[in-house]
């Protein structure tokens, strides 16, 4: 067999830290050919994006050291290669899509100039240039290329930019292009475009395809082969089916087990009395209004799903309930009483009982508080619901209730893992002891497995405590294994709402429908289905029109 | 790697769990440039203390035979190893007992100012009505006027003593502390920790001095050692000009600037009172770079692991 494009040899890369060496990766071997997409696959910390960083050159030496290995490119070693000879290959031959194009974009430019830049770093003719940057834009599909290239990146959406960095990418006719998280900040309908586009690209020209994620879904849609990492070794490598029908490895076995979606389905709506209720509220920003007028009921021990894509006001509704901001019109009814028009003080006494676990647990902790600072602040703002004399024997308490222990308790959030600061900021929430828990994105962030464990701790707290959730989610899969009814949203309005058997099995709604039909399963037989499918549904309406 | 990093950071604190000023003298001692530069101060201020009352009479006593005396003659008294002034006073005496004078005008000065500016600068940047925007303006409104011009209107019209010496130069570095302070607190409010303190129903005095004072701190600590040393040249400078402190009163900036004429043929006049200004600014640098790093609980492990890795 002929050698492959680009194939990564035994590749050892070392972080000198205060704390010691970090082995980001070690001994890690793969190799991409032409025509071939192959989806490397990790949680975060796996080091999955360090291999393409070294190929690329974009690893920083010091503190990163190459111990071992070779990356050949066409069966050169480009480890060995000038600075000069590399700069040549990066951009021309090997290019590369970040996670978030807007930080990759320069803001200050217009894009068409930034396209033609990186055609005119290799040597293009501006004029010629130019005229390629059209057809780029036309060919990614930004509609109106004339117009788009005299325009800045803010004023493209997430889902464009991320396609001016592919046209930007495809510039120079790379032979392979290396994709770092391409479709994870963007929503489930946009990412399905987008891997559509880069899956129709790469069989246009050609070209090998690396892409670099955490989801099993994206592999299953798009990878042909898979490469398995964790803690910077490759355990697994194969077919993106064979992976997943026949792990062999017992981690690649958890993460595929812990795959969202796959659960038992919460059975029948409860049918207890509604414990909030909130009626024709909306929000206006100046001239936009985030929410017409909505209105919904939560019943007491359920959780709700809101779900829906950014922009939808999903987060919105959280944050009028929580007063975080004011409401433009209508009314929440919490015990009978609307907490819109409550003064701070009759508010003071209700904010006990509704509270939140926010997105990202990283911002949501002081980081200059303990963990023991954190969980008992509430009860210094609410005196009489501890004692202080047991605020210690509480909070140590909480802590082995969400799974941690009481020795964390002297600590600063930094020092725990993602999924250990959300069960912090649970503990938090539940110290008040609410009735109500607000959940935005409370596992959005956070890896497959982590989310898992996460959900298992809400759903049982939720019967412990007697808890109402309101679970406010993009992702639809999660929402399926825990809610007991959802609300779907899109501009501000409500588009769909019932049992989650009703939506997730006979959605009444095309909006619920795409929705669903977008969001990735980790099974790639699944995913192949699903994809003729909607393949089908688009040359219908390609017809009809 | 954050799992590693919990073990080591745990292993390290559970055993005991030793006095707080037992893990503070211990977070010191593992900064060898800080602890030299606590020792030094530490020196200053006891000069500052005491000096006045052992060598107010030896200092301010004239021998015009040992006129602008050469230092290093240490066969004479102590007092004169540092040579003497332009008077024949002994310089290591004068520097002693101006270090009184110069630490309270520069201490008084850059407390005054670092708590008149930040609290502005907290209620500027947390509250959103009227008062937000006015105080702002007031920072302008100084800023425009030249400090040192400033500084000769009012020490025109009132006597030049030192503690109108403090009030002058506190009104002059209030805008730095509350422009720094404002911006920040416009930043850190929108973080969530302090939205999740809002969900918890926390008073607005308690989410301004638990949530955002605690991370604006040492930024503030940072400036105010950094403006030690403006404060103590500002001081010197007015000096210069004859309406600072006035003789036979006596500071280090004072000193260097009677020095001054003498430069070309008496050198140490005006070296040893600058020399201690560098050093006490230098010392208070050192010493605020190692708090700032102490403070914070995410850049502890620093000093902690006691290696200088950070750079």
């Amino acid at each position: 067999m002929a050698d492959p494009l680009l194939e990564v040899r035994n590749l050892s890369v070392t972080f000198d830290t205060a704390r010691g060496p970090v082995h980001a990766v070690k001994h890690v071997s793969w190799a991409v050919n032409r025509g071939d997409v192959l989806a490397i696959l990790g949680e975060s910390g796996s080091g999955k994006s360090v291999s393409s960083s070294a190929v690329l050159d974009l690893i920083d030496m010091p503190p990163g050291r190459i111990d071992s290995g070779e990356i050949l490119f066409e069966g050169r070693n480009i480890l060995e290669m000038s600075a000069a000879e590399r700069r040549g290959l990066n951009g021309k031959r090997i290019a590369m899509i970040f996670q978030d194009p807007l930080s990759h974009l320069n803001p200050v430019y217009r894009v068409g100039w930034q396209i033609e830049e990186t055609m005119a770093i290799h040597g293009t003719a501006r004029a010629e240039a130019k005229a390629e940057t059209l057809r780029l834009l036309a060919k990614v599909g930004i509609p109106d290329p004339q117009a788009a290239a005299e325009k800045y990146p803010h004023q493209f959406s997430g889902g464009q930019r991320q396609r001016l960095m592919i046209a930007m990418a495809l510039a120079l006719k790379p032979d392979v292009l290396i994709a770092d998280e391409p479709t994870t900040a963007l929503d489930v309908t946009v990412q399905a475009q987008i891997l559509g586009l880069l899956e129709e690209l790469q069989k246009e020209t050609g070209m090998a395809l690396v892409i670099i994620t955490h989801d099993l879904g994206v592999v299953a849609e798009i990878a042909h082969r898979v490469v398995v990492m964790s803690k910077g070794e490759i355990v697994e490598a194969g077919t993106a089916a064979e992976v997943y029908r026949n792990p062999q490895h017992p981690y690649t076995k958890r993460l595929i087990g812990a795959a969202p979606g796959k659960g038992e389905i919460h059975p029948d709506e409860l049918d207890t009395p509604p414990i909030l209720a909130l009626q024709n509220v909306s929000k206006q920003y100046g001239a936009f209004t985030a929410l017409h007028g909505i209105s919904y009921e939560l019943r007491e021990g359920e959780t709700l799903a809101i779900v829906g894509e950014s922009g939808s006001g999903k987060s919105t509704t959280a944050r009028l309930l929580l007063r975080l901001e004011e409401a433009s019109g209508g009314r929440a009814l919490y015990q009978g009483r609307d907490l819109f028009a409550m003064s701070p003080k009759e508010l003071h006494g209700l904010r006990r009982d509704i509270q939140m676990v926010f997105q990202d647990p990283t911002q949501s902790l002081n980081p200059r508080m303990t963990v023991f600072q954190l969980v008992s602040e509430g009860w210094a703002i609410h005196p009489g619901i501890v004692e202080k004399s047991r605020w210690k024997a509480r909070v140590a308490e909480l802590l082995r209730e969400v799974g941690l222990s009481e020795e964390h308790m002297h600590r600063h959030p930094h020092q725990f893992s993602g999924g250990q600061r959300q069960r912090i900021a649970i503990a938090r929430a539940l110290a008040l002891e609410p009735r109500i828990i607000v959940c935005d994105e409370a596992v959005s962030a956070l890896d497959v497995q982590v989310q898992a464990q996460v959900i298992e701790l809400l759903d049982r707290l939720k019967a412990a405590h007697g808890l109402s959730y309101i679970f406010i989610a993009h992702d639809l899969p999660v929402v399926r294994d825990f809610a007991d009814r959802v609300i779907v949203m899109q501009g501000g309005r409500i588009v769909e709402q019932g049992g989650v058997r009703q939506i997730f099995d006979a959605p009444r709604e095309e909006y619920t429908r795409n929705l669903l039909a977008a969001s990735l399963d980790p099974d790639p037989e699944i995913q192949a289905r699903r994809r003729a499918e909607r393949l089908e549904r688009q040359k219908l309406a390609g017809e009809a029109a | 790697m954050s799992d590693t990093h919990t073990t080591v950071a745990a292993a390290r604190k559970d055993p005991g769990e030793p006095g707080p000023l037992r893990t503070f003298l211990k977070l010191l001692r593992a900064d060898k440039p800080a602890t030299c530069a606590a020792i030094f101060l530490g020196l200053v201020i006891l000069c500052a203390l005491f000096g006045p009352m052992l060598l107010e009479a030896v200092s301010s006593k004239q021998n015009l035979r040992g006129r602008n005396a050469v230092p290093f003659l240490f066969g004479q008294d102590w007092t004169m190893w540092l040579g003497g002034d332009q008077l024949g006073r002994p310089l290591l005496a004068r520097i002693i007992v101006a270090a009184s004078n110069t630490m309270a005008i520069a201490t008084g000065a850059v407390a005054a100012s670092l708590l008149i500016g930040s609290s502005l600068g907290l209620v500027a940047g947390y509250s959103r009505g009227r008062l937000g925007q006015m105080i702002p303006r007031l920072a302008d409104v100084i800023m425009s006027f030249p400090s040192l011009l400033l500084a000769v209107i009012v020490l025109y019209m009132l006597e030049p003593s030192v503690g109108n010496i403090v009030l002058v130069l506190a009104i002059t570095r209030i805008p730095v502390y509350l422009r720094t302070t404002r911006a920040e607190v416009l930043e850190i409010r929108e973080r969530m920790f302090v939205q999740a303190a809002i969900v918890m129903g926390a008073s607005t005095p308690r989410i301004i001095f638990r949530h955002i004072l605690p991370v604006i701190l040492p930024t503030l600590v940072t400036i105010a050692t950094l403006d030690f040393a403006f404060v103590m040249l500002a001081e010197s400078s007015l000096s210069f000009l004859g309406i600072g402190i006035q003789p036979p009163e006596v500071t280090w900036g004072l000193m260097v600037a009677q020095g001054r004429p003498y430069l070309t043929s008496a050198w140490w006049l005006s070296f040893w009172p600058g020399l201690a200004i560098i050093l006490t600014t230098l010392s208070l640098n050192l010493l605020s770079n190692w708090m700032r790093i102490a403070l914070d609980p995410t850049q502890r492990w620093r000093l902690e692991t006691g290696g200088k890795k950070n750079g």
